[in-house]
């Protein structure tokens, strides 16, 4: 796995993408893994009869699961996630085709002297946006740097 | 059906900033439910799964930071519960008071603070934020809301807020439906 330092970031720059192949098994092991009991994530009979979809779909807290895996495969572990903002425009539903992408939006270090990247991330299916999620990452500055270990003041998500 | 909305009464108004629902989650943080998360996405990083790693990163094993509400969402049954628990229940408490009956998270910002540790005992609270003016979208005339849930272990260290932005809202061919 990479260590993406914050210097080897620039504004413009993608991410590789990341497909994923949607089963009835990656909602439903998705919806339980965050605790996520409600049917429409795992009864096709309920989503599709009382919820009017056309299956189970994929809940929003493992959507942001997903999310993290991506944006962290790309930094390495010393990648710390400060914020993101989530816009779900449709469901992702068994049978789709995932791709994640991202592109970096912004590179800043702060007051504190944390090294931030902004990236727009979004889950696509086919040509639409499914979700966005605008996310800011910290990342060392160099290979002495830890942004984990950053507490108080000195972390400004 | 009338299109116009109920005014913002007082005890909504005396509900800004107000500290709501703060509630303890059912277990401590464990281990397993951080590899079943990681298991369910693929998601290989070190820090959750090699102890070396995340003494060196993180001075011990964390969670991923998106599974911050992970450990606040109840069993889905436990002993003498008779009722369903909802969560986010001051978004409700609004749908109610504003007499909105339909309502959509519009979006949601997470911003994780001190990391969850195993062991942690994560405790939740809902402050609502704001509520707007009459809107009308493509999908009724209602009101935007703003929700915080704050997270906090223990020892009171925040470990992150999630902040939900709603609208309320009564369908826009209510009326319509309704005169016909």
């Amino acid at each position: 796995m990479t260590r993406l330092v914050h210097g080897d970031v620039a504004i413009g720059d993608t991410l590789p993408g990341l497909s994923v192949d949607v089963t009835a098994t990656t909602v439903v092991l998705g919806a339980l893994a965050s605790r996520d009991w409600r049917p429409m994530h795992h009864d096709r009979d309920f989503a599709i009869n009382r919820n009017g979809t056309q299956d189970i779909f994929l809940n929003t807290p493992n959507q942001a699961a997903w999310f993290e895996r991506y944006v962290t495969d790309w930094t390495g572990p010393a990648g710390r996630l400060g914020r993101m903002t989530f816009r779900m425009n449709t469901s992702v539903f068994p049978g789709d085709h995932m791709v994640f992408t991202a592109t970096v939006t912004g590179t800043e270090v702060d007051d504190a002297g944390c090294g931030w990247i902004d990236l727009d991330v979004a889950l696509m299916v086919g040509e639409v946006a499914a979700t966005t999620c605008a996310t800011r990452v910290a990342l060392p500055l160099d290979e002495n740097d830890n942004p984990w270990a950053r507490r108080g003041d000195a972390w400004r998500p | 059906m009338s299109t116009e909305l109920a005014p913002i009464t007082e005890a909504v108004t005396d509900r800004i900033g107000l500290v709501q629902y703060e509630e303890e989650g059912g277990f401590p943080v464990e281990h397993g439910y951080i590899w079943t998360t990681c298991a369910a996405v693929e998601n290989g990083n070190p820090l959750f799964w090699d102890e070396t790693v995340a003494d060196d990163l993180t001075d011990g094993p964390i969670a991923p930071p998106t599974m911050l509400s992970v450990w606040f969402r109840p069993h889905h049954w436990s002993p003498g519960r008779t009722e369903p628990a909802v969560p986010l229940q001051a978004h409700f408490d609004l749908k109610d008071d504003l007499h909105l009956p339909e309502a959509i998270i519009s979006s949601n910002t997470n911003t994780f603070h001190d990391p969850v540790r195993i062991g942690d005992r994560v405790r939740s609270r809902q402050i609502l934020r704001s509520v707007s003016e009459p809107k009308t979208t493509r999908l009724g005339h209602g009101r935007f809301w703003t929700i915080d849930v704050e997270y906090l272990n223990q020892d009171d260290a925040l470990l992150g807020v999630e902040s939900y932005t709603a609208f309320g809202y009564r369908r826009a061919d209510a009326k319509k439906r309704a005169d016909s």
